[in-house]
Formats: structure tokens, sequence, C-alpha cells
């Protein structure tokens, strides 16, 4: 029954007061937060409901769109392609994380311990992250040519048979994970060097102490010590390789024989090629969708984890 | 607590202030742009599109000399010229149709004016096409492009069809007759097989197998043998035949055997030209403005280049390809006429616009090449064909073996939802031209179940 009894007035006008000054006293925070709001609303989220909302529909842009119930997704699901477009976003993936995931952790754990070319070797680290990606992606499509491509001769060098790269089924996918770790590892490394460098140097020096080698100062220092940073970065990079599309779109356009259909590459041939926005939304939502789901789940398993340590 | 509240309530305020402002903005593309309702005399506006780039200094200048003849002409109608390289992207077609700044009369390519017909984003322009005097003489294959059924959605600018484009320079370093090019598949290989042995990074064919351009050509190669891409009622797949299995056992002999196409694949448009700019090039299957985009964008010379027939092609069909304009669904009726008359003047007048072949000329810009061939043998495309050979800057000779088998040549069009079929007919060129081993009987009957698929969708 407290609940019913009135508040005396003076404690109301006490209250209201504190919080206009406590709005007063955030007014500029709520200024900035507006900016990032805006931004997020017109390039982030309303594109995301529009594209949800596409995906049950079909639309020319110019009468009034028509709602086709699930429509949209039984056809990507007859296409022959979709199986291929998600085993191949997933092998992509999976790759990009064995090669692309432990290349930039080690080349931080490398930087971090020299002692000289520390700023020049870092600036080559991250030049790749600078170049435009079409013009990376570019840059490996001469390195990948088997017949005059720079990969091929150095193979030669070595007496080793030139490879068909992009060129083969069994081979085309690697090489895209190759292009992609290469342009993306300098925002990795960066990241994790950062990460290293807010490490206490006391403790290296109590395991080096202890009589802890390079490996060990690394496995027991160095990885728990980051811990966080490579759980986050492991879920981005996860989700930032499951809508590859570039690689694909300018190296191989789908081939050879759709081994380098992707779902975001297979969502552009529908929604641009074929003129089906319908069908290009089924497909970005179902890829949305698991991404959402393995977001979730690999976010309550960490947390999981770190609540039972 | 309480400031907590607050400021939930205050971000919630923000959120939906925000969500009001994104409605709002999305509703006004569905708004339908300003009707003009007013007689023949009012002033009206209209955007074109592929105005050339300030890139191509030369043929702007000769647009934007023509947009004000023809206002000179038109005191009424005011020409708004929108350029773009390329004139039509597949990438923001979609999107400035959504965003309400498609032109009023937009380019279109041949490949998606049936696609474009059938989602109706274009304007039925039967009522008024009647006043375009010279479509009465274009060649009536050309018209139907635009058509469907008695449905008028268009007018063609460019037309041509598929020949065989041959680097003359190569041919002479080879040992070959440039002016005898090959007839039959099997001079084709032998001159591909002496282009190749010219030493490292020469090719003696190329051919396309990524990003649809695959597909493309394979329809190309049929047509050329007598093939069909689909049914007479286009409700099934026609392309598992002997002409299909004869495309790519053509392509597999000179890939494998012969050892004269190059190890680098999976080509797309962009590949073919550069390499034919770059003259290391010595055939590939395409039309007479492949030698265009080669002299104007990949550094090569047109009097290197000459065009023949597809080989084995004469009296069967060359599919057809081209370019023109149609008009967007939501152009008032007045923009439709004011569009059809510069239509008229600027696309289909002979000795203006695109024909104004002597202002081409004094230019410096290439005049000879046998395209566009909107009137075949009518009066004005005979006039347009003395024009072209009184202002010509390039061999027109070059060209000769490709106009005299125009003759025996049928233009066959582009198949029903041509885009997913080429996509499909990627896996076997990829397949044929990546691997030894390909299975072309296998290759093909897979390629024929996913598209009669497609087509039964379609149907």
């Amino acid at each position: 029954m407290a609940s019913t009894i009135a508040r005396p007035p003076v404690r109301r006008s006490l209250e209201q007061g504190a919080a206009r000054r406590a709005v007063g006293r955030n007014l500029t925070a709520y200024g900035f937060l507006c900016g990032a709001l805006i931004c997020f609303a017109f390039f982030s989220w309303y594109p995301m409901i529009r594209e949800i909302v596409l995906s049950f529909q079909q639309t020319n842009f110019v009468d009034p769109p028509q709602w086709v119930g699930l429509d949209n997704f039984r056809t990507v699901f007859a296409d022959p392609a979709f199986r291929s477009a998600w085993l191949n976003t997933a092998a992509f993936s999976g790759l990009a994380l064995v090669v692309g995931y432990v290349i930039p952790f080690v080349l931080a754990v490398v930087l971090n311990e020299l002692r000289h070319a520390k700023a020049y070797l870092r600036f080559v680290v991250y030049l790749p992250v600078m170049l435009p990606p079409a013009v990376g992606v570019l840059l490996f499509k001469w390195f990948y040519d088997p017949g005059a491509g720079l990969f091929n001769q150095i193979l030669d060098v070595f007496r080793i048979p030139p490879l068909a790269w992009l060129d083969s089924t069994s081979t085309a996918l690697i090489s895209l994970v190759i292009v992609s770790t290469w342009m993306n590892l300098g925002t990795g490394t960066l990241i994790y060097l950062a990460a290293l460098q807010s490490i206490p140097g006391d403790l290296y020096e109590s395991a080096e102490l202890d009589g802890a080698g390079l490996f060990r100062r690394v496995w027991h220092v160095t990885v728990p010590q980051t811990k966080l940073i490579l759980l986050v970065m492991l879920l981005l990079q996860i989700v930032a390789t499951m809508q590859v599309f570039i690689e694909p779109y300018l190296l191989t356009g789908g081939g050879p024989e759709n081994a380098t259909v992707t779902v975001a590459y297979l969502m552009y041939q529908y929604a641009f090629n074929f003129g089906d926005f319908g069908g290009g939304g089924a497909l970005g939502l179902m890829l949305m969708v698991v991404l959402i789901v393995f977001s979730a789940f690999y976010l309550r398993v960490s947390r999981d984890n770190e609540g039972g340590r | 607590m309480r400031t907590t509240s607050h400021r939930r309530a205050l971000g919630l305020l923000l959120v939906a202030g925000l969500g009001l402002t994104a409605a709002s903005c999305g509703s006004g593309d569905d708004e339908p742009a300003a009707q003009s309702s007013g007689g023949a005399d009012q002033k009206v506006t209209i955007t074109v599109g592929c105005q050339p780039p300030k890139s191509n200094p030369k043929e702007r200048a000769g647009w934007d000399e023509d947009v004000a003849e023809f206002q000179k002409l038109h005191p009424n109608i005011t020409i708004e010229s929108k350029d773009a390289f390329p004139c039509i992207n597949p990438d923001t077609f979609q999107a400035k149709l959504a965003g309400g700044t498609q032109e009023d009369v937009f380019y279109v390519y041949y490949t998606d004016v049936q696609k474009i017909i059938k989602a109706r984003q274009a304007a039925d322009i039967s009522e008024y096409v009647g006043s375009v005097k010279a479509l009465k003489d274009v060649r009536a294959d050309v018209q139907s492009v635009f058509k469907d059924g008695d449905k008028t959605y268009g007018v063609p600018r460019n037309n041509y069809n598929m020949g065989l484009v041959y680097n003359r320079k190569l041919f002479t370093q080879a040992g070959l007759n440039p002016d005898a090019p090959p007839k039959t598949w099997a001079e084709v290989h032998e001159a591909a097989k002496k282009i190749a042995a010219l030493g490292a990074g020469y090719v003696g064919f190329g051919e396309y197998s990524a990003g649809n351009t695959g597909g493309w050509h394979f329809a190309a190669s049929l047509y050329a043998r007598g093939g069909s891409m689909v049914s007479e009622d286009g409700k099934s797949a026609a392309f598992n035949s002997a002409e299909g299995k004869a495309v790519l056992e053509n392509l597999k002999q000179m890939r494998w055997n012969d050892n004269s196409m190059g190890s680098k694949q999976l080509l797309q448009w962009e590949d073919l030209m550069r390499m034919m700019g770059s003259g290391k090039l010595g055939m590939m299957i395409g039309a007479p403005d492949v030698v265009q985009s080669v002299n104007n964008d990949f550094q090569g010379k047109f009097e290197d280049y000459g065009v023949a027939a597809v080989p084995e092609s004469e009296g069967k069909a060359s599919l057809s390809g081209g370019d023109g304009y149609m008009f967007n669904p939501k152009a008032s009726p007045e923009k439709i006429k004011a569009g059809l008359l510069w239509l008229e003047f600027h696309e289909l007048t002979p000795g203006e616009g695109q024909f104004n072949y002597e202002r081409a000329k004094a230019q410096g810009r290439p005049v000879g090449l046998p395209i566009p061939d909107l009137y075949g043998d009518s009066a004005p495309g005979k006039q347009i064909t003395e024009l072209r050979k009184k202002f010509a800057t390039v061999p027109v000779e070059h060209f000769t073996p490709y106009v005299t088998a125009q003759a025996s040549i049928t233009n066959k069009l582009e198949p029903p939802k041509a885009q997913e079929l080429y996509a499909v007919l990627d896996v076997a060129m990829s397949a044929v031209l990546t691997r030894k081993d390909a299975d072309i009987v296998k290759l093909l009957a897979d390629a024929e179940s996913k598209a009669n698929k497609i087509l039964a969708k379609n149907t």
C-alpha cells in the first residue's frame, strides 16, 4: 500500500531540479550522442530494416512493393549456387581463422619484442590497410597470374612447379584468404600490439626470473593478459569474413565452377545482375540471422567462461 | 536511479525522433515525380543519360553542340545531360530508380532491356513512338529488342552482332595474312598456335569465363554454330546440344591440346580488352565495338585491328548486341514526347548527332567502323554508309570481311533470363578452361538442369 501514498511536493520539486541539473550537466554528451545516433540510424539501422522488409517483398522500385511471404526464401533455397555459397563462405571463414587470426597476433608479439626499427616495421605492416581494397586485390591478380605472376616466379626459384592459384578449384579459395589476410592484418596487428603494450613489464620480469623462455612467457603471460582482446577479435573476424565480397568479385567472379561464390557475392548477383532485390534481401537476412545467433552464442559462452573462473 | 530513468526516457525520445526522420526520408522515394499536364508548347526539362564523360572531351564537345542545336530547334525543351562512364552500371541502376534519380531518358544495353520491361521499370511509349518517323526505316529485328508484344519501351542507339576480332599486327608477326582472317575453326586453331608461339605472354585466342561473361560468349559461339539457348517457347534450355558440345570441345582443344589460350583464365570483360589493347592477344569473339573500346580506353590503335564473321557462322546466326534509350516510368507524357524528339534528332538522323561523321572527322575521332547498323539496307542505312565512307578516318577495309558476311547471317537476340543463364554457363566455361579433365557432357547436363529451373520460374 505504500506505493499509493503521495510524495510530499517539496521532495518532488527537489527531484525535478536534480534531474534538470543532471540533464544540463550532460547536455554536451547528449549532443555528441546525437551525431552518432543520426549516423547509425541513417547508414546502419534504416538500411538494415529496409533490407529485412525487402526480403519479404517483390519490388521494382517503381510500383508499390508486393508482400510475397516466404517466396524469396524459397527461390534462393532452390538455387543450386545457394549450397555452394554457404559452404564456400564457411570454408573461407575457417581458413581465414587459421591463417588470418594467428598471423597478426604472432606479428604483434614479434614487433613487441623488437628493440630496433619498431616504428618502421609497424608502418610496413599497416601499409596494406592504407591501400584502397580494390587496389590491393588487383595487385594480387597480377601476383597470382599463372604465367608471369610473382608467386609462380618465386616458386620457380625454388624449383617448385607453378600453381594455377585462382584458376583451380582446389586453390582458388585459399588464394582469396591470402589476399584478405594480407589486406587486413595491419589493423589486427596494431590492436594486438596496443594490448601487448598495456601488459605490465614486471610480469615478464617475474616470468624471466622464474626461468620462463620466450614461448612460455607468451603462453603464460601474453595470452592470458590479452585474452579479452583475442576473444573480441575472434568474433569480429568471423563476422567480417562471413561477409567476404570484394575478393571473389574482383578476382574470380565466383569461379572457377562456383568455387568462390560466397553468400555476399550471391546476394550481389541476385540484387544487381538478376534485378531480384527480394532474393538478395532474403540471402542478406539469412546471413544476418546466422551472424546474430553465432555472436550471441559466442558472447554467452565467453561470459560463462569468465564467470566460471 | 532517477538520473538513469531520465536518461533512458531521453534516449527513447531521440531514437523515436530519428526513426520518424528516417521514415519520412524514406517515404519521399515513393512519391511520383512531378507530372506535367500542360499543352505541347509548355516548357519541359528532361534529363538524358550517357553524355560522354569529361575524360572524353571531343565526344563531349560534340554532344554539347548537339544539345545546343536541338534546343535552338525546340526552344520549349531543355536537355539536362547526365554523364557517366560506363553509361549504365548494374550496381547503380536499381539504386537510381529507388532513389528517384534515374534519368527521364536513360541508357540501357540490349542484355538488360527485357529484364527492365518485365520488371515494369520503363515507361510504355507505344502511344507516342508513332511520332518518330525515322523508326519506320529501322530494322524490324532491332526494333523488336525494345518491344514486348505490341508495346514499345525504347529506341535503339547502337546495333551490331558478334564477329571475330583479331590483331592484324600479330597476324603479320606470326606470318599470317591479316587480309585473310580465319573462316573455319580449324584455321583459328592454326592461327592461334602460331600467335601463341611468338613468345611468353602471347595468347592466340582469348575467352571469358567469369562474372557471367563466360555464359554470354557461350551463347555467342552457340548461335554462330546454329544452336539455340532456349526452346522456341522459351520454357526450357536448348543448349545441351551437338552445337553446345562443339563450343566447349573447341575451347578445350585450344586450351589444353594446342595450348594457345594462355594459362590465365577466369577472364572478364576488361581483361580481354586490356590484353587486346596491349597487343598480346591474337583473336577473340567480339563485335566491332570491341575495336572502339580498345582504341578509346585500352591504348590500342584502330589500324592494328580487324573484324571478321565468327568462323563457320555464314548462313547461320549471330548474337545481337547494342544499346539504346528507355524512359523513366515516372516520366510525364510531355517528357516522353520531348525525349523522343531528342532521340530522333541525336540517335536516328543521318548526318546529325551520333551520325555527324563530318564533325567527328574534324575532331580527329575515329570514323569508319561498320556500326551502328540500325537501318540495314534501307535508304537511311545507305546514306549513313555513304557518309561513313566519305569521312572515314580508319581503314574501313579492315572490317570488310565482317560487313560482307552480314548478308548471310541472321541476328539473334539474347535468351530470356539472360544473366541467370549466363551465370549458370559460366560454370561450364570456367571448368573447360581451368580443368583438363572437365567432363563436357556432365557440365552441359548440369547446366541444363539448372537453366530449366530458372526458366520454369520465369514462365
